[in-house]
């Protein structure tokens, strides 16, 4: 089959004329449910395949917990959705209509996907009241940026934001100074603060107090329905205080999905996890 | 108000004091005192604080892109140079019939080379406002297309030094060469006039130094006013944590380029001041090894936080001066002997220790 073929026969692909849904600046097209598609993914390292044809679709508003043993492709499913990584092959959509692939990761930011890191990585030599300022849903050209101020609005969403991850003695600090577990904490409220449609939270409770997973999960859970949540986690209890769908990654490839007790019954999943 | 204004910031406040005063006063003495009066500087002295202050300049250039956006230029002095062959091109049109070979038309190196007319890019400089244009332009063409190209191929770190080192170099060279009609590698001088005045004079003198000293007052202000912005925030961002604004969904190499363009019309100026105050402008100024000192400047003072970077640029230059009086061949060893001392043990520079003394537990 020649290349020009190839996209005559995709049966994703839909003609123009078909499309009666056309790509509207910062509306995302969620008419069928679905906020996020990866079809037949891969990705591969100097013959290594990170993503094997993985195929998953998540849900507008739903908060979906991916697990799997190290090396099963989570952070590299991360780096494809928000542009780090292009794949070999496959398609990412956000909504019906936004091609992912075609972006780079500032326009797919933009666009309203959203990541925290596994290594917390927030702006050292910012104060905390900084580091939530810049990331703030706002024009993000240089010109813009350069004679931007504060308005009250702005103001009061910084307030909100730095009450709900308990920062509001530390707004002047240097990031710097915070613990690790803060760190974590300031790095979810930047991402509050972009206001995204998806958000990629890649191991959210690591280096945190008891209370505090308690706190990051109840978090996560009040964000459901406002927006779609993926959470990448290797704590099974804090996966299962808040998972009600989960999805196993194994070798690059969906192992299955179901709620914590199905995925956690399951003989494949526990030979995965527990070897042979 | 002042003070006000710098509440939290006396460094600042006590530099632009400085500055203030050197640029009134030591114009304001040379004028009125004659020679053999305590408080006359000579015309040497004169000259002298001038270049310094378009030193310091160019090092507010350096810091703003080095110090604030994380980008170790290592060829800001092509920058300069380019903003000093802009001023030296108007001078030499200035000089009119008074040249060698009184060809009221060509310089006389175009005369030596047996050029008949003037070349098109040597149209318009016999305009004080057009060079005055370039001066800026120029640097800020360069930076631009240099910037974007390697800004948006995400080339950092290292290998945009060692390119930008490469940049200068390369130019270096194109500027040697007689064919390109910038005075091969006699460059340009034997200034005579500027705007009519001769260069030679006291009050001409005197005037160039304070404009230095206003124009760094300025961009003093300015850059200050820039890194206080919310552009300024995300360019410190961008230079601690590169990959990570880009998630934030900004345009991380449009930031970059922008800063750097800036920078580099900075350089251009300084450039430009420098010429008429020194009297000459040749390739040497390209050589990556101005550059570097460049980069010392800086790291001296301390970087990351403007008036270091005057500092630096005032201390290491005026160190130059002594010792290059004293053991020439001594000054390179003790550059490179500083620079590595300032790197192991001083890595914030003079004001670092400043700080650590007396500024109290601010970092």
């Amino acid at each position: 089959m020649s290349n020009t073929d190839k996209p005559m026969l995709d049966r994703y692909q839909t003609f123009n004329f078909v499309n009666t849904h056309p790509v509207i600046k910062g509306n995302v097209d969620v008419s069928h449910g679905t906020v996020l598609y990866m079809e037949d993914v891969s990705v591969s390292f100097d013959g290594f395949k990170a993503l094997n044809n993985l195929s998953l679709y998540i849900n507008d508003g739903e908060l979906r917990c991916l697990i799997g043993p190290n090396g099963a492709g989570k952070t590299t499913l991360m780096d494809v959705i928000t542009g780090k990584t292009k794949p070999d092959s496959g398609s990412v959509y956000f909504g019906q209509t936004i091609d992912l692939l075609k972006m780079d990761e500032s326009s797919i930011a933009q666009a309203g996907i959203c990541r925290k890191f596994q290594k917390p990585s927030v702006f050292e030599n910012l104060t905390v009241f900084e580091n939530l300022e810049i990331s703030l849903k706002a024009d993000k050209g240089a010109w813009n940026t350069l004679f931007a101020t504060l308005n009250g609005e702005q103001l009061d969403r910084i307030d909100e934001v730095l009450e709900i991850i308990g920062m509001q003695e530390l707004r002047f600090q240097p990031a710097g100074i915070l613990s690790h577990g803060q760190k974590q904490w300031l790095e979810i409220g930047m991402l509050l603060m972009q206001e995204p449609r998806v958000m990629l939270v890649d191991e959210p409770v690591a280096g945190m107090t008891h209370q505090e997973i308690d706190r990051t999960a109840e978090l996560l859970l009040s964000l459901q329905g406002k927006h779609s949540v993926i959470v990448v986690e290797h704590d099974m209890a804090f996966v299962r205080s808040i998972a009600k769908k989960v999805t196993v990654l194994h070798e690059g490839s969906v192992l299955m999905e179901g709620s914590m007790d199905e995925v956690q019954n399951d003989p494949r999943v526990i030979q995965v996890y527990l070897g042979e | 108000m002042l003070l006000k204004y710098f509440a939290n910031e006396k460094e600042s406040a006590f530099i632009l004091m400085i500055l203030a005063s050197v640029t009134l006063i030591i114009p304001t003495c040379n004028l009125i005192f004659s020679a053999g009066s305590v408080f006359y500087f000579s015309a040497y002295t004169v000259s002298l604080i001038g270049k310094y202050l378009t030193f310091a300049l160019l090092a507010l250039s350096l810091d703003l892109v080095w110090g604030y956006c994380g980008i170790l230029v290592l060829g800001q002095g092509a920058f300069f140079a380019l903003g000093g062959y802009a001023m030296g091109m108007y001078l030499m049109r200035q000089i009119g019939d008074r040249g060698v070979y009184g060809n009221p038309d060509l310089p006389d190196f175009m005369v030596f080379l047996n050029w008949k007319e003037l070349p098109w890019y040597w149209s318009g400089f016999e305009s004080f406002p057009f060079a005055i244009l370039m001066v800026m332009v120029a640097p800020a063409l360069l930076a631009f297309v240099f910037g974007w190209l390697t800004f948006r191929s995400r080339v950092t770190g290292v290998y945009l030094s060692i390119i930008s080192q490469a940049l200068t170099y390369a130019l270096l060279l194109a500027f040697f060469r007689n064919e390109m009609g910038f005075g091969g590698n006699n460059g340009l001088t034997d200034f005579k006039d500027i705007l009519g005045f001769s260069l030679q004079s006291d009050s001409v003198r005197a005037i160039l130094l304070m404009s230095s000293g206003m124009i760094l007052i300025a961009a003093f202000l300015v850059c200050r006013w820039l890194v206080k912005t919310r552009l300024g925030r995300v360019v410190t961002a961008v230079r601690d944590h590169e990959s990570r604004v880009r998630f934030l969904g900004y345009r991380v190499e449009m930031f970059k380029l922008w800063i750097f363009v800036f920078s580099a019309i900075l350089a251009g100026l300084a450039g430009a001041l420098y010429v008429p105050q020194v009297g000459i402008i040749n390739p040497s100024e390209f050589s990556p090894l101005i550059s570097l000192e460049i980069v010392v400047w800086v790291a001296v003072g301390g970087r990351g936080t403007l008036y270091g970077a005057i500092i630096g640029a005032i201390i290491v230059n005026y160190g130059k001066t002594v010792l290059t009086g004293l053991l020439p061949e001594v000054w390179l060893f003790t550059l490179g002997a500083v620079f590595i001392l300032v790197t192991i043990y001083m890595p914030d520079g003079l004001v670092g220790i400043w700080k650590r003394k007396w500024g109290g537990a601010k970092p």
